[in-house]
């Protein structure tokens, strides 16, 4: 795309789908393409439901794709050798959003750390013993809590322990699954900055996933929104919160509350009608038409094409076009200017 | 104070737990007041003491709990405290109202919509079985649910999170009460639907001149709908003031700290966030002198002697905290720090 | 807030110290493994504890009682037929004159062995059964369910009758008849919490590390179910007694010169019109050991409750 990176991974045409009930098909993720550069953060933006766990998963692994691919280092991870997915699962991880249930209550601390030193036989003994406690440092926590039972912790306590149990196996690319959605405020500082130190410092690439826009916007590099298991926009951060294209990113961003009072006494909300309607059996046409003041007759029968509208900027609306604000068009200069102060 | 008068005071209350490693203090000696059509918010993380201060002005507190007797709670003047619980039990719902984070806590699985909003009517009034059904029918316009009328007929199972939040709404407006309690009432849905709640929410607010007093951790809802700030942590009230003083001249260390822990728009990408180290006291055995001097970078010796007063900022602003005292060490205070009392 | 304790405050206390010397990251709870913490509301309930109790006081009746009362259980005295409790005799004796209290004892050993050693062969049936139609589902799953529901619509009797003529009417064939029924409640039970658990993040967590199947249901699966199963035991183990001693009354179970609760039952019944007591103290022994049973069972039912951990 706009700059010379290397993509860690790349994701084709990937679609799931559960089968629930008779005739009925959850159309989870419905035909997502994007990829991630190396050392780069990818934020996956959208409401519950709209697939963004889904596509996180089956990137993974968890889940087999019911079509297309997930290629990392450009090999399909779906169509992998047992030994090859063994070795795949000590390049990728994956961090959970509930604290409490990602961490067996009936194993120690440092044996759920060391699980991966184990599997994937890295250290032994004393040596196992040593990596235990540097992880243990990294994130934040002591000697002593090694011995401990998951449910001594408190919920950031315990996503840093989630997150020591991902890198003990030093992977490249993690997958962060809504990390601090469940976390407090003062708590959630605490592990985006030890993400973005753990990135920083061994060049980590991230997805991560979640619903709180704002902190998104400060992680990620790129960042995609998702409705209804379609991506509908994907552009730079930046670019994403200054210039929202499609319609329902503009409505998205505009619900964002922000901790600021008088920005707050003067925003202009976007108002969005309804609710997200089921992911079972969708209609043909724009996912969003039913909810977009802005729907055509097309909108209900085609579905829009996900196109590059400006430089890096990606939008699935028909009508984007007609509604493009006039913002001045970006000379590739400038682009890249930007593209440097992020 | 001057939306109105005076409809709910708290005075000194104090509530513990008995838990098997010993009685956990919860909330430690905390006062407020709250006016008439004015939206107070009190902040903290989890464990602050927030839930159970508003459970305990319901009288809803779990079996273990215990409210320390020193404590008073006068609605309109009269001590909730001293109250029997059939008594209580016409305050609840119909004076005070409370609405949860998760909606199916307050809506009865098995019971039709518009029959439990109809039947708290009954139960806090004379009026016809007939009578009630209408009015539920008015509420759930009220907090415009579509097609309010077939809705009447269904069962919370039938309702998305949002609608949910919505009926329940419904059912706690129901008798008009004075105060509303709602505690995290959007943490669990998304920010679309949580934006149209909070107007709801506000705008209901206005139509029945109501106190509200909203239970949260989320510093940007506040900014949007709060009069009035208390940030509570380990169980005390660290600071209070009127919005506009809590996010720009804050007095307390932890309202600094978490103000900036949040990105702004401002904070450029991937800079790292301020945070606090380490994790609220233990309050089974809470420490000596300030409660959070364990976590502030700006402690001083006294801090974890003794606890400090509130010291008075401004008429609406007060902070406990020994910075405030003429001997502190102040050097590297952030301009946005606000300094009270004799200088 | 009592203002008894003055603190002198000096201008030295005002100097910045920051955070130094605190860590903020201390673990409020003191450091209680699992099972510890289990046996701490295990012993917070009374009734449990009680269970608990009458449970050892009647197991230790039982081996030492014998030693005690000096009496031999098989040893007939025609002159002291069917005497009522005494010095000599705790519980009296029977039609044939043998010491009563030493034949519960000895009818006890038996009914509690056969109630333990069905509870472990319905145990291990179940849990393997059950752990591997909730791991592998499908075919398997349905292989297994269909089973289960097939041997669970057995009549039990007619099972029994056929054993005891087959086998011949042995402890050994007793314990089969018992258990080849039972273990299909325990296969459903751990089937549904397999089911249940198979979809936590940390199972899921363990897949994207690597962990194969084997790691997942010996490290993750069997140690997270162990909780449920333990109730399911003890609460299994009265039913099993209530079993023998059926089986025995009906005169299916042990036979002479052997003896059970059951089958002292069985003997004191047909002369409860005259010696009331012979047929007493079995039942007594009966009723206190289940009642034990289900007294534990319940304790660790609610020790055991994730819910209501603190």
């Amino acid at each position: 795309m706009e700059r010379e990176k290397e993509a860690l991974i790349e994701v084709r045409n990937l679609t799931k789908y559960f089968k629930v009930g008779r005739g009925k098909i959850l159309k989870a993720v419905d035909g997502l393409n994007f990829k991630i550069y190396r050392g780069e953060t990818l934020g996956l933006v959208g409401e519950s439901g709209c697939g963004k766990t889904t596509c996180g998963k089956t990137v993974m692994g968890l889940y087999s794709a019911t079509s297309g691919e997930v290629l990392f280092h450009g090999t399909d991870i779906h169509s992998l050798s047992k030994a090859e997915k063994k070795e795949f699962t000590r390049k990728a991880q994956i961090i959970f959003q509930d604290p409490y249930s990602s961490l067996d209550p009936r194993m120690t601390v440092g044996d759920i750390i060391g699980e991966g030193i184990d599997i994937h036989g890295l250290a032994h003994g004393e040596k196992r013993q040593e990596r235990i406690y540097e992880l243990l440092e990294t994130v934040g926590l002591n000697h002593e809590h090694a011995s401990r039972f998951p449910h001594e912790f408190s919920g950031g306590q315990r996503q840093r322990i989630g997150i020591a149990r991902a890198l003990a196996i030093e992977p490249e690319f993690i997958v962060c699954d809504e990390p601090i959605s469940a976390l407090d405020v003062s708590i959630q500082a605490q592990v985006v900055n030890l993400l973005i130190d753990l990135q920083k410092k061994k060049n980590l690439t991230y997805l991560f996933i979640a619903h709180d826009l704002s902190m998104v916007k400060h992680i990620s590099d790129h960042v995609a929104v998702m409705y209804l298991g379609s991506m509908v926009e994907y552009t730079t951060s930046s670019e994403l919160y200054e210039f929202p294209l499609h319609p329902y990113t503009q409505a998205l961003m505009s619900s964002i509350p922000i901790p600021d009072p008088k920005t707050e006494r003067i925003k202009r909300r976007i108002p969005i009608e309804g609710e997200i309607p089921s992911p079972i059996n969708p209609k043909p046409g724009c996912k969003f038409a039913s909810r977009c003041k802005y729907a055509k007759d097309i909108c209900f029968r085609e579905m829009p094409e996900f196109r590059e509208v400006k430089r890096g900027h990606f939008v699935a609306c028909h009508e984007v076009q007609r509604r493009m604000e006039p913002v001045p068009e970006f000379s590739a200069a400038e682009d890249r200017s930007r593209a440097n102060e992020t | 104070m001057s939306k109105g008068e005076e409809i709910l005071k708290v005075e000194n209350l104090h509530v513990s737990f008995k838990t098997y490693a010993g009685i956990n203090q919860a909330v430690r000696g905390v006062s407020f007041s709250l006016n008439k059509g004015e939206t107070l918010a009190i902040v903290g993380e989890s464990g602050c003491g927030k839930t159970v201060t508003s459970k305990a002005i319901m009288q809803i507190l779990p079996q273990q709990a215990a409210i320390g007797a020193e404590s008073r709670i006068y609605l309109e003047g009269k001590n909730l405290l001293e109250l029997s619980e059939k008594e209580m039990t016409q305050v609840r719902g119909k004076e005070i109202s409370m609405i949860f984070q998760d909606p199916m806590t307050s809506l009865n699985p098995t019971m039709r919509i518009g029959k439990q909003i109809a039947e708290s009517i009954t139960n806090h009034s004379d009026i016809s079985e007939k009578d009630a059904e209408k009015e539920a029918l008015r509420m759930l316009e009220m907090v415009r649910i579509p097609n309010a009328k077939e809705r009447l007929r269904q069962y919370p199972h039938e309702f998305s999170g949002g609608m949910r939040q919505r009926a329940m709404i419904a059912l706690a407006l129901a008798c008009r009460p004075k105060i509303l309690i709602a505690d995290e009432p959007t943490t669990a849905l998304d920010v679309t639907i949580q934006a149209q709640i909070m107007d709801l929410i506000r705008d209901l607010q206005k139509e029945l001149n109501m106190g509200v007093i909203l239970v949260t951790h989320d510093l940007g809802v506040v900014a949007s709908v709060a009069d009035k700030i208390q940030v509570m942590y380990a169980g005390e009230i660290l600071e209070r003031g009127t919005v506009d003083e809590i996010f720009y001249q804050p007095s307390h260390p932890y309202t600094l700290a978490l103000l900036q822990s949040v990105p702004r728009l401002s904070t450029k990408n991937k800079d790292t966030l301020y945070s606090l180290k380490g994790t609220p006291p233990n309050l089974i055995d809470p420490p000596e002198g300030c409660p959070f001097a364990a976590r502030c970078d700006y402690g001083m010796g006294i801090c974890r002697k003794k606890d400090p007063d509130a010291t008075v900022v401004s008429g609406t602003h007060s902070a406990s905290c020994w910075l405030h005292d003429a001997r502190a060490d102040r050097k590297g205070l952030p301009d946005l720090f606000r300094l009270g009392g004799e200088q | 807030m009592t203002e008894t304790k003055q603190t002198v405050v000096a201008a030295e206390d005002f100097r910045r110290i920051g955070t130094a010397g605190l860590s903020g990251e201390q673990l409020s709870k003191p450091a209680l493994t699992y099972w510890r913490d289990v046996w701490r509301r295990f012993r917070e309930n009374k009734l449990a504890l009680l269970g608990l109790i009458i449970l050892i006081a009647v197991v230790l009746m039982l081996y030492i009682g014998p030693l005690l009362s000096g009496q031999d259980y098989q040893f007939i005295n025609g002159a002291i037929k069917n005497q009522p409790p005494s010095r000599e005799h705790w519980f009296g004796t029977d039609e044939m004159g043998r010491d009563l209290f030493t034949r519960v004892c000895v009818g006890g050993r038996v009914s509690i062995i056969i109630g333990l050693c069905c509870t472990l062969v319905m145990f291990v049936i179940g849990s393997l059964l059950g752990a591997l139609a909730g791991l592998k589902g499908g075919l398997v799953d349905d292989i297994i369910m269909r089973i289960c529901e097939i041997v669970g619509n057995l009549p039990y009797l007619i099972i029994v009758v056929i054993l005891s003529i087959v086998l011949g009417q042995s402890m050994f064939s007793l314990v089969l008849a018992m258990s080849l029924t039972a273990w299909v409640g325990t296969t459903r039970m751990v089937r549904g919490q397999i089911l249940q658990i198979k979809e936590q993040d940390f199972i899921q967590a363990a897949y994207a590390l690597g962990a194969g199947t084997g790691r997942i249901i010996l490290k993750h699966l069997i140690p997270n179910t162990l909780g449920i199963v333990m109730v399911d035991i003890t609460m299994s183990v009265p039913g099993f007694i209530f079993g023998e001693a059926f089986l025995s009354y009906i005169g299916l179970g042990i036979q002479a010169p052997g003896t059970s609760w059951g089958a002292l039952a069985s003997a004191g019944q047909q002369t409860m019109m005259f010696y009331p007591y012979q047929l007493f103290f079995p039942c007594l022994m009966i009723v206190f050991t289940i009642l034990a049973f289900h007294l534990i069972g319940d304790g660790l039912a609610d020790a055991l409750d994730p819910k209501l951990r603190a």
